[in-house]
Protein backbone atom coordinates (compact mmCIF):
# COMPACT_ATOMS: atom_id res chain seq x y z
CA UNK A 1 0.00 0.00 0.00
CA UNK A 2 1.86 3.08 -1.46
CA UNK A 3 2.47 5.94 1.18
CA UNK A 4 2.17 9.13 -0.50
CA UNK A 5 2.60 11.37 2.75
CA UNK A 6 5.04 10.07 5.70
CA UNK A 7 4.81 12.23 9.21
CA UNK A 8 7.65 14.40 8.10
CA UNK A 9 5.76 15.75 5.13
CA UNK A 10 3.07 16.34 6.33
CA UNK A 11 4.34 17.99 9.10
CA UNK A 12 6.61 20.35 6.78
CA UNK A 13 3.22 20.92 4.53
CA UNK A 14 0.87 22.29 7.63
CA UNK A 15 4.31 24.68 8.67
CA UNK A 16 3.89 25.89 4.88
CA UNK A 17 0.17 26.18 5.43
CA UNK A 18 0.56 28.11 8.31
CA UNK A 19 2.82 30.60 6.82
CA UNK A 20 0.53 30.65 3.59
CA UNK A 21 -2.24 31.66 5.63
CA UNK A 22 -0.41 34.60 7.25
CA UNK A 23 0.83 35.59 4.03
CA UNK A 24 -2.89 35.32 2.18
CA UNK A 25 -4.39 37.44 4.75
CA UNK A 26 -1.86 39.42 6.37
CA UNK A 27 -1.65 38.65 9.41
CA UNK A 28 -4.41 37.17 12.08
CA UNK A 29 -6.63 39.76 12.70
CA UNK A 30 -10.50 38.04 12.90
CA UNK A 31 -8.95 34.63 11.22
CA UNK A 32 -10.23 31.43 13.23
CA UNK A 33 -9.88 27.45 11.79
CA UNK A 34 -12.61 25.86 12.15
CA UNK A 35 -11.70 22.18 11.60
CA UNK A 36 -14.53 19.34 9.56
CA UNK A 37 -14.73 16.39 11.58
CA UNK A 38 -13.29 14.08 12.38
CA UNK A 39 -9.60 14.32 10.98
CA UNK A 40 -10.17 18.19 10.09
CA UNK A 41 -9.94 18.96 13.63
CA UNK A 42 -6.77 17.93 14.73
CA UNK A 43 -5.36 19.32 11.83
CA UNK A 44 -6.92 22.68 12.66
CA UNK A 45 -4.88 22.30 16.25
CA UNK A 46 -1.96 21.68 14.44
CA UNK A 47 -1.87 24.77 11.79
CA UNK A 48 -2.97 26.33 14.92
CA UNK A 49 -0.20 24.95 16.95
CA UNK A 50 2.43 26.24 14.31
CA UNK A 51 0.67 29.57 13.82
CA UNK A 52 1.38 30.22 17.30
CA UNK A 53 4.75 28.88 16.78
CA UNK A 54 5.26 31.55 13.79
CA UNK A 55 3.60 34.82 15.68
CA UNK A 56 3.33 33.78 19.22
CA UNK A 57 -0.42 34.93 18.96
CA UNK A 58 -3.09 32.35 19.50
CA UNK A 59 -5.97 32.02 16.98
CA UNK A 60 -9.69 30.48 17.95
CA UNK A 61 -10.49 26.83 16.72
CA UNK A 62 -13.73 25.43 16.11
CA UNK A 63 -14.76 21.62 15.15
CA UNK A 64 -17.97 21.43 12.72
CA UNK A 65 -20.05 18.01 12.68
CA UNK A 66 -21.25 18.07 8.65
CA UNK A 67 -23.19 14.99 9.22
CA UNK A 68 -26.69 17.12 9.79
CA UNK A 69 -26.21 19.25 6.07
CA UNK A 70 -24.99 15.92 3.96
CA UNK A 71 -26.86 15.67 0.60
CA UNK A 72 -26.64 11.53 0.57
CA UNK A 73 -27.40 10.84 3.77
CA UNK A 74 -31.86 10.81 3.23
CA UNK A 75 -31.54 9.67 -0.56
CA UNK A 76 -32.94 6.74 -1.43
CA UNK A 77 -30.34 3.67 -1.41
CA UNK A 78 -27.61 5.07 0.62
CA UNK A 79 -27.81 2.70 4.05
CA UNK A 80 -27.18 4.14 7.13
CA UNK A 81 -27.10 7.30 8.52
CA UNK A 82 -23.63 8.11 10.20
CA UNK A 83 -23.10 8.94 13.48
CA UNK A 84 -23.51 12.52 14.10
CA UNK A 85 -20.85 14.19 16.69
CA UNK A 86 -21.29 17.65 18.38
CA UNK A 87 -20.31 20.84 16.72
CA UNK A 88 -18.52 23.01 18.31
CA UNK A 89 -17.54 26.69 17.52
CA UNK A 90 -17.29 28.63 20.85
CA UNK A 91 -17.24 31.76 18.80
CA UNK A 92 -18.84 34.35 16.79
CA UNK A 93 -17.81 33.70 13.37
CA UNK A 94 -19.79 36.66 12.34
CA UNK A 95 -17.39 38.97 10.19
CA UNK A 96 -14.84 36.80 10.91
CA UNK A 97 -12.44 34.80 7.83
CA UNK A 98 -12.92 31.55 8.66
CA UNK A 99 -10.42 29.23 7.17
CA UNK A 100 -12.19 25.61 6.83
CA UNK A 101 -9.96 22.71 7.51
CA UNK A 102 -10.43 18.85 5.87
CA UNK A 103 -8.42 15.94 5.15
CA UNK A 104 -8.85 15.10 1.80
CA UNK A 105 -11.00 17.33 -1.02
CA UNK A 106 -12.57 14.66 -3.49
CA UNK A 107 -15.99 15.65 -5.01
CA UNK A 108 -16.03 19.05 -2.94
CA UNK A 109 -19.62 17.47 -1.54
CA UNK A 110 -18.30 17.84 2.07
CA UNK A 111 -17.10 21.49 1.30
CA UNK A 112 -20.63 22.38 0.64
CA UNK A 113 -22.31 20.46 3.52
CA UNK A 114 -19.56 22.31 5.67
CA UNK A 115 -20.22 25.97 4.50
CA UNK A 116 -23.94 25.36 4.90
CA UNK A 117 -23.24 24.55 8.19
CA UNK A 118 -21.29 27.28 8.80
CA UNK A 119 -23.71 29.87 7.34
CA UNK A 120 -25.64 28.57 9.98
CA UNK A 121 -23.97 29.59 12.60
CA UNK A 122 -23.58 33.55 11.36
CA UNK A 123 -22.26 35.19 8.19
CA UNK A 124 -18.46 35.51 7.83
CA UNK A 125 -16.60 37.73 6.26
CA UNK A 126 -14.95 34.88 4.01
CA UNK A 127 -14.02 31.37 3.67
CA UNK A 128 -11.11 29.63 2.71
CA UNK A 129 -10.07 26.14 2.79
CA UNK A 130 -7.15 24.14 3.63
CA UNK A 131 -7.02 20.31 2.64
CA UNK A 132 -4.11 18.15 3.53
CA UNK A 133 -4.86 16.17 0.08
CA UNK A 134 -6.60 17.01 -2.98
CA UNK A 135 -7.42 13.55 -5.06
CA UNK A 136 -9.48 15.58 -7.40
CA UNK A 137 -12.90 14.45 -9.39
CA UNK A 138 -14.56 17.49 -8.31
CA UNK A 139 -18.87 17.40 -8.59
CA UNK A 140 -19.34 20.76 -7.53
CA UNK A 141 -17.55 24.11 -8.15
CA UNK A 142 -14.91 24.21 -5.58
CA UNK A 143 -11.26 24.77 -5.14
CA UNK A 144 -8.72 24.90 -2.07
CA UNK A 145 -7.04 27.84 -1.38
CA UNK A 146 -4.40 25.73 0.68
CA UNK A 147 -3.32 21.88 -0.34
CA UNK A 148 -0.45 20.00 1.22
CA UNK A 149 -0.53 17.62 -1.61
CA UNK A 150 -1.90 16.96 -4.72
CA UNK A 151 -2.30 13.52 -5.30
CA UNK A 152 -3.62 12.33 -8.51
CA UNK A 153 -6.04 9.23 -7.78
CA UNK A 154 -8.57 7.44 -10.29
CA UNK A 155 -12.02 6.53 -8.56
CA UNK A 156 -11.36 3.27 -7.58
CA UNK A 157 -8.83 4.25 -5.32
CA UNK A 158 -8.95 5.31 -2.01
CA UNK A 159 -7.00 8.01 -0.16
CA UNK A 160 -6.58 7.53 3.49
CA UNK A 161 -5.08 10.00 6.14
CA UNK A 162 -4.04 8.83 9.50
CA UNK A 163 -2.93 11.30 12.47
CA UNK A 164 -1.98 10.76 15.57
CA UNK A 165 -4.18 11.98 17.30
CA UNK A 166 -6.98 9.56 16.49
CA UNK A 167 -5.01 6.87 14.83
CA UNK A 168 -1.48 6.59 16.12
CA UNK A 169 0.58 7.35 13.62
CA UNK A 170 0.98 10.44 10.87
CA UNK A 171 0.66 9.22 6.90
CA UNK A 172 -1.51 9.55 4.30
CA UNK A 173 -2.21 6.07 2.39
CA UNK A 174 -3.03 5.24 -1.29
CA UNK A 175 -5.10 2.26 -1.40
CA UNK A 176 -7.06 -0.50 -4.03
CA UNK A 177 -5.59 0.65 -7.10
CA UNK A 178 -8.34 -0.19 -9.82
CA UNK B 1 5.49 -18.83 19.11
CA UNK B 2 3.01 -17.36 17.17
CA UNK B 3 1.62 -14.18 18.63
CA UNK B 4 -2.19 -14.57 17.98
CA UNK B 5 -2.96 -10.48 15.96
CA UNK B 6 -5.47 -9.12 18.33
CA UNK B 7 -8.96 -9.01 16.87
CA UNK B 8 -9.98 -5.53 15.38
CA UNK B 9 -12.43 -3.69 17.96
CA UNK B 10 -16.05 -4.19 16.39
CA UNK B 11 -17.05 -1.34 14.46
CA UNK B 12 -19.33 1.29 17.08
CA UNK B 13 -23.24 1.01 15.89
CA UNK B 14 -24.00 3.58 13.87
CA UNK B 15 -27.80 2.45 13.32
CA UNK B 16 -30.52 1.02 15.35
CA UNK B 17 -31.89 -2.49 14.38
CA UNK B 18 -35.18 -2.15 14.31
CA UNK B 19 -37.25 -0.26 11.60
CA UNK B 20 -39.52 1.45 14.20
CA UNK B 21 -39.65 2.52 17.56
CA UNK B 22 -41.70 0.67 19.69
CA UNK B 23 -40.40 -0.01 22.94
CA UNK B 24 -37.63 0.22 24.94
CA UNK B 25 -37.95 -3.48 25.16
CA UNK B 26 -36.41 -3.86 21.45
CA UNK B 27 -33.34 -1.95 21.87
CA UNK B 28 -30.06 -3.60 23.13
CA UNK B 29 -27.79 -1.49 26.04
CA UNK B 30 -25.83 -0.76 22.92
CA UNK B 31 -28.53 1.20 20.60
CA UNK B 32 -29.59 3.02 23.97
CA UNK B 33 -25.98 4.61 24.30
CA UNK B 34 -26.47 5.22 20.55
CA UNK B 35 -30.00 7.48 20.88
CA UNK B 36 -28.19 9.08 23.56
CA UNK B 37 -24.77 9.73 21.99
CA UNK B 38 -26.65 11.08 19.01
CA UNK B 39 -28.92 13.40 21.20
CA UNK B 40 -26.38 15.26 22.90
CA UNK B 41 -25.28 16.52 19.09
CA UNK B 42 -29.28 17.30 18.51
CA UNK B 43 -29.14 19.45 21.67
CA UNK B 44 -25.87 21.37 20.35
CA UNK B 45 -28.50 22.32 17.25
CA UNK B 46 -31.21 23.53 19.91
CA UNK B 47 -28.31 25.83 21.47
CA UNK B 48 -27.64 27.57 18.27
CA UNK B 49 -29.05 30.65 17.26
CA UNK B 50 -30.56 28.88 14.47
CA UNK B 51 -32.20 25.89 15.30
CA UNK B 52 -32.91 24.15 12.44
CA UNK B 53 -30.93 21.80 10.42
CA UNK B 54 -31.24 20.37 6.99
CA UNK B 55 -31.59 16.87 7.46
CA UNK B 56 -35.18 15.62 7.16
CA UNK B 57 -36.12 17.63 4.35
CA UNK B 58 -38.74 16.25 2.57
CA UNK B 59 -39.78 13.51 4.82
CA UNK B 60 -43.18 13.87 6.18
CA UNK B 61 -44.04 12.96 9.76
CA UNK B 62 -47.24 12.27 10.79
CA UNK B 63 -48.27 13.16 14.97
CA UNK B 64 -51.16 11.00 15.29
CA UNK B 65 -52.52 11.97 19.36
CA UNK B 66 -55.33 10.07 20.14
CA UNK B 67 -54.60 11.20 23.82
CA UNK B 68 -54.48 14.57 25.24
CA UNK B 69 -50.77 15.38 25.37
CA UNK B 70 -49.04 19.06 25.74
CA UNK B 71 -45.16 18.02 26.23
CA UNK B 72 -45.08 15.21 24.26
CA UNK B 73 -46.80 16.33 21.33
CA UNK B 74 -44.95 19.67 21.12
CA UNK B 75 -41.40 17.90 22.16
CA UNK B 76 -42.13 15.73 18.94
CA UNK B 77 -42.98 18.66 16.73
CA UNK B 78 -40.37 21.17 17.40
CA UNK B 79 -37.58 17.94 16.97
CA UNK B 80 -39.36 17.37 13.45
CA UNK B 81 -39.53 21.06 12.58
CA UNK B 82 -35.70 21.31 13.93
CA UNK B 83 -34.75 18.90 11.28
CA UNK B 84 -36.72 20.11 8.63
CA UNK B 85 -39.65 17.36 8.24
CA UNK B 86 -42.88 18.54 7.24
CA UNK B 87 -45.13 17.79 10.13
CA UNK B 88 -48.66 17.38 10.79
CA UNK B 89 -51.23 16.69 13.68
CA UNK B 90 -53.79 14.55 13.81
CA UNK B 91 -55.98 15.21 16.88
CA UNK B 92 -58.49 13.18 18.08
CA UNK B 93 -60.93 15.82 19.00
CA UNK B 94 -61.06 16.89 15.28
CA UNK B 95 -60.11 13.79 13.68
CA UNK B 96 -62.85 11.24 11.84
CA UNK B 97 -62.24 9.15 14.73
CA UNK B 98 -64.98 10.98 16.09
CA UNK B 99 -67.14 9.33 13.32
CA UNK B 100 -66.72 5.86 14.56
CA UNK B 101 -62.98 5.17 12.02
CA UNK B 102 -61.33 2.89 13.42
CA UNK B 103 -57.32 2.93 14.32
CA UNK B 104 -56.95 0.72 11.32
CA UNK B 105 -58.79 2.43 8.65
CA UNK B 106 -57.67 6.04 10.02
CA UNK B 107 -53.94 4.66 9.90
CA UNK B 108 -54.31 3.25 6.25
CA UNK B 109 -55.52 6.75 4.90
CA UNK B 110 -52.71 8.05 6.61
CA UNK B 111 -50.57 5.65 4.92
CA UNK B 112 -52.03 6.07 1.46
CA UNK B 113 -50.36 9.71 1.74
CA UNK B 114 -46.95 8.59 1.89
CA UNK B 115 -45.74 9.74 4.93
CA UNK B 116 -42.29 8.91 6.34
CA UNK B 117 -42.87 8.26 9.93
CA UNK B 118 -45.94 7.93 12.16
CA UNK B 119 -45.87 9.10 15.72
CA UNK B 120 -48.67 7.49 17.53
CA UNK B 121 -50.13 7.96 20.88
CA UNK B 122 -52.53 6.03 21.84
CA UNK B 123 -54.95 4.50 24.64
CA UNK B 124 -54.43 0.90 23.95
CA UNK B 125 -51.24 -1.29 25.10
CA UNK B 126 -49.71 -2.71 21.37
CA UNK B 127 -51.56 -0.02 19.25
CA UNK B 128 -48.37 0.94 17.82
CA UNK B 129 -47.23 -2.82 17.79
CA UNK B 130 -50.47 -3.04 15.47
CA UNK B 131 -49.56 -0.07 12.98
CA UNK B 132 -46.33 -1.40 12.65
CA UNK B 133 -47.62 -4.35 11.04
CA UNK B 134 -49.74 -3.26 8.07
CA UNK B 135 -47.54 0.48 7.79
CA UNK B 136 -45.07 1.19 5.61
CA UNK B 137 -44.00 4.31 7.30
CA UNK B 138 -41.65 4.27 10.46
CA UNK B 139 -43.58 4.09 13.21
CA UNK B 140 -42.74 6.17 16.60
CA UNK B 141 -44.32 4.96 20.63
CA UNK B 142 -45.28 8.17 21.69
CA UNK B 143 -46.91 6.08 24.92
CA UNK B 144 -49.19 3.65 24.28
CA UNK B 145 -51.87 2.88 26.94
CA UNK B 146 -50.04 1.22 30.09
CA UNK B 147 -47.47 -0.39 27.87
CA UNK B 148 -44.16 1.87 27.03
CA UNK B 149 -43.33 5.44 26.53
CA UNK B 150 -40.08 4.99 25.18
CA UNK B 151 -38.80 8.33 24.20
CA UNK B 152 -39.42 9.33 27.60
CA UNK B 153 -36.97 6.72 29.30
CA UNK B 154 -34.33 8.02 26.64
CA UNK B 155 -34.94 11.42 27.73
CA UNK B 156 -34.70 10.23 31.75
CA UNK B 157 -31.52 8.46 30.76
CA UNK B 158 -30.09 11.24 28.83
CA UNK B 159 -30.42 13.74 31.63
CA UNK B 160 -29.55 11.17 34.41
CA UNK B 161 -26.08 10.48 32.43
CA UNK B 162 -25.88 14.24 31.85
CA UNK B 163 -25.88 15.30 35.57
CA UNK B 164 -23.82 12.09 36.52
CA UNK B 165 -21.69 11.16 33.88
CA UNK B 166 -23.11 7.69 34.15
CA UNK B 167 -26.03 5.51 34.69
CA UNK B 168 -24.65 2.07 35.72
CA UNK B 169 -24.30 1.55 39.63
CA UNK B 170 -26.64 4.62 40.32
CA UNK B 171 -28.98 3.75 42.88
CA UNK B 172 -32.66 5.08 41.23
CA UNK B 173 -35.98 5.33 43.21
CA UNK B 174 -38.82 5.48 41.34
CA UNK B 175 -42.18 6.57 43.80
CA UNK B 176 -45.31 6.82 42.49
CA UNK B 177 -48.57 4.95 40.72
CA UNK B 178 -46.37 1.89 39.43
CA UNK B 179 -49.33 0.08 38.02
CA UNK B 180 -50.94 2.53 35.64
CA UNK B 181 -47.55 4.13 34.36
CA UNK B 182 -46.11 2.82 30.87
CA UNK B 183 -42.83 5.59 31.65
CA UNK B 184 -42.23 3.06 35.22
CA UNK B 185 -42.64 0.14 32.72
CA UNK B 186 -40.01 1.45 30.22
CA UNK B 187 -37.90 3.55 31.89
CA UNK B 188 -37.39 -0.29 34.59
CA UNK B 189 -36.40 -1.78 31.05
CA UNK B 190 -33.36 0.99 30.55
CA UNK B 191 -31.88 1.99 33.26
CA UNK B 192 -31.85 -2.04 34.25
CA UNK B 193 -30.31 -2.95 30.58
CA UNK B 194 -27.73 0.08 31.18
CA UNK B 195 -27.38 -1.63 34.85
CA UNK B 196 -28.67 0.59 37.97
CA UNK B 197 -29.85 -0.13 40.82
CA UNK B 198 -33.59 0.46 40.37
CA UNK B 199 -35.87 0.49 43.40
CA UNK B 200 -39.33 0.62 43.19
CA UNK B 201 -41.96 2.34 45.66
CA UNK B 202 -46.16 2.83 45.49
CA UNK B 203 -48.69 1.76 48.04
CA UNK B 204 -49.35 -2.43 47.51
CA UNK B 205 -52.24 -1.65 45.64
CA UNK B 206 -50.47 0.26 42.70
CA UNK B 207 -46.97 -2.17 42.67
CA UNK B 208 -47.88 -4.86 39.48
CA UNK B 209 -47.31 -8.17 39.53
CA UNK B 210 -44.25 -9.46 38.04
CA UNK B 211 -42.11 -6.50 39.39
CA UNK B 212 -39.50 -8.62 40.64
CA UNK B 213 -38.58 -10.03 37.94
CA UNK B 214 -38.00 -7.14 36.15
CA UNK B 215 -34.78 -7.13 38.08
CA UNK B 216 -36.19 -4.10 40.28
CA UNK B 217 -36.53 -3.89 44.07
CA UNK B 218 -39.69 -3.66 45.36
CA UNK B 219 -40.66 -1.54 48.39
CA UNK B 220 -44.07 -0.27 49.84
CA UNK B 221 -41.29 1.83 52.66
CA UNK B 222 -40.85 5.31 50.84
CA UNK B 223 -37.74 5.84 52.95
CA UNK B 224 -36.50 2.61 52.23
CA UNK B 225 -36.61 3.51 48.59
CA UNK B 226 -34.91 6.84 48.93
CA UNK B 227 -32.36 5.98 51.23
CA UNK B 228 -28.91 6.74 49.25
CA UNK B 229 -30.14 7.01 46.22
CA UNK B 230 -28.69 8.98 43.83
CA UNK B 231 -31.62 9.79 41.15
CA UNK B 232 -35.36 9.92 42.62
CA UNK B 233 -37.98 9.72 39.57
CA UNK B 234 -41.40 10.58 41.34
CA UNK B 235 -44.48 9.14 38.53
CA UNK B 236 -47.54 11.48 38.28
CA UNK B 237 -51.07 10.10 40.88
CA UNK B 238 -52.91 9.34 37.54
CA UNK B 239 -55.87 11.25 38.77
CA UNK B 240 -58.22 10.36 35.86
CA UNK B 241 -57.75 6.10 36.59
CA UNK B 242 -58.03 6.58 40.13
CA UNK B 243 -61.65 5.32 40.13
CA UNK B 244 -60.76 2.42 42.44
CA UNK B 245 -60.42 2.61 45.76
CA UNK B 246 -56.11 2.49 45.39
CA UNK B 247 -55.28 4.68 48.59
CA UNK B 248 -58.04 6.46 51.02
CA UNK B 249 -57.33 10.34 49.96
CA UNK B 250 -54.70 12.19 48.02
CA UNK B 251 -53.98 13.76 51.55
CA UNK B 252 -52.89 10.53 53.29
CA UNK B 253 -50.80 9.48 49.87
CA UNK B 254 -48.82 12.52 50.07
CA UNK B 255 -48.48 12.09 53.83
CA UNK B 256 -47.31 8.58 53.23
CA UNK B 257 -45.35 8.26 49.69
CA UNK B 258 -44.74 12.04 48.98
CA UNK B 259 -41.86 13.25 48.06
CA UNK B 260 -40.94 16.23 51.11
CA UNK B 261 -37.72 18.38 51.49
CA UNK B 262 -37.60 16.01 54.72
CA UNK B 263 -37.51 12.97 52.58
CA UNK B 264 -34.92 14.19 49.92
CA UNK B 265 -32.83 14.37 53.05
CA UNK B 266 -32.48 10.76 52.62
CA UNK B 267 -31.14 10.73 49.71
CA UNK B 268 -27.61 11.60 48.71
CA UNK B 269 -26.66 14.62 49.27
CA UNK B 270 -26.08 15.66 45.29
CA UNK B 271 -29.49 13.68 44.63
CA UNK B 272 -31.27 14.72 41.33
CA UNK B 273 -35.37 14.96 41.37
CA UNK B 274 -37.18 14.26 38.57
CA UNK B 275 -40.68 13.92 37.28
CA UNK B 276 -42.77 13.37 33.61
CA UNK B 277 -45.14 15.85 34.41
CA UNK B 278 -47.34 16.84 34.35
CA UNK B 279 -46.70 17.29 38.11
CA UNK B 280 -49.68 17.27 40.78
CA UNK B 281 -47.97 19.46 43.31
CA UNK B 282 -49.11 18.29 47.17
CA UNK B 283 -50.13 14.93 45.66
CA UNK B 284 -47.04 13.12 44.99
CA UNK B 285 -44.50 16.06 45.05
CA UNK B 286 -44.29 18.87 47.60
CA UNK B 287 -43.97 22.27 45.76
CA UNK B 288 -40.52 22.90 47.36
CA UNK B 289 -39.21 19.73 46.09
CA UNK B 290 -40.30 20.13 42.74
CA UNK B 291 -38.85 24.12 42.42
CA UNK B 292 -35.79 23.36 44.43
CA UNK B 293 -32.04 23.05 43.12
CA UNK B 294 -32.02 19.38 42.99
CA UNK B 295 -34.54 19.32 40.42
CA UNK B 296 -33.85 18.54 37.20
CA UNK B 297 -37.75 18.57 35.50
CA UNK B 298 -37.14 20.83 33.00
CA UNK B 299 -33.64 19.77 31.76
CA UNK B 300 -36.36 16.79 31.11
CA UNK B 301 -38.19 18.39 29.02
CA UNK B 302 -35.38 20.18 27.03
CA UNK B 303 -33.72 17.41 26.72
CA UNK B 304 -36.97 15.21 25.21
CA UNK B 305 -36.63 17.83 21.93
CA UNK B 306 -32.94 16.19 21.71
CA UNK B 307 -33.75 12.93 22.03
CA UNK B 308 -36.80 12.90 19.67
CA UNK B 309 -34.32 14.45 17.15
CA UNK B 310 -32.02 11.23 17.75
CA UNK B 311 -35.10 9.05 17.38
CA UNK B 312 -36.24 10.29 14.04
CA UNK B 313 -32.79 11.01 13.00
CA UNK B 314 -31.68 7.60 13.35
CA UNK B 315 -34.69 6.32 12.26
CA UNK B 316 -34.94 8.22 9.01
CA UNK B 317 -31.39 6.75 8.32
CA UNK B 318 -32.61 3.15 8.06
CA UNK B 319 -31.58 0.01 9.70
CA UNK B 320 -28.06 -2.00 9.84
CA UNK B 321 -30.05 -4.71 8.12
CA UNK B 322 -30.90 -2.49 5.24
CA UNK B 323 -27.60 -0.96 4.79
CA UNK B 324 -26.56 -4.78 4.59
CA UNK B 325 -28.85 -5.78 1.80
Amino acid sequence: MPVVMDAERISRALTRISHEILEHNRGLSDLALVGVRSRGVPIAQRLAGDIKNITGEDVAVGALDITLYRDDLMGASVGVAPMVRKTEIPFSIDGRTIVLVDDVLYTGRTTRAAMDALTDFGRPKSIQLVVLVDRGHRELPIKADYVGKNVPTSRQESVQVKLRELDGVDEVLLQGKG
Amino acid sequence: MDVAPIAPAAPPLTALRHKHLLGIADLSAEEIVLVLDTAEAMKEVGQRTIKKVPTLRGRTVINLFFEPSTRTRTSFEIAEKRLSADTLNVAIASSSVVKGETLVDTAMNLEAMSPSMIVLRHASSGACHLLARICKAAIVNAGDGMHEHPTQALLDAFTIRERKGRIAGLKIAIVGDLLHSRVLRSNVLLLTKLGADVWVCAPSTLIPPGMKQMGVRVTTRVEEAVKDADVIMMLRIQLERMQGAYFPSQREYFATFGMTEARVRLAKPDVIIMHPGPINRGVEIASEVADGKASVILDQVANGVAVRMAVLYLLAGGTEHEAAS
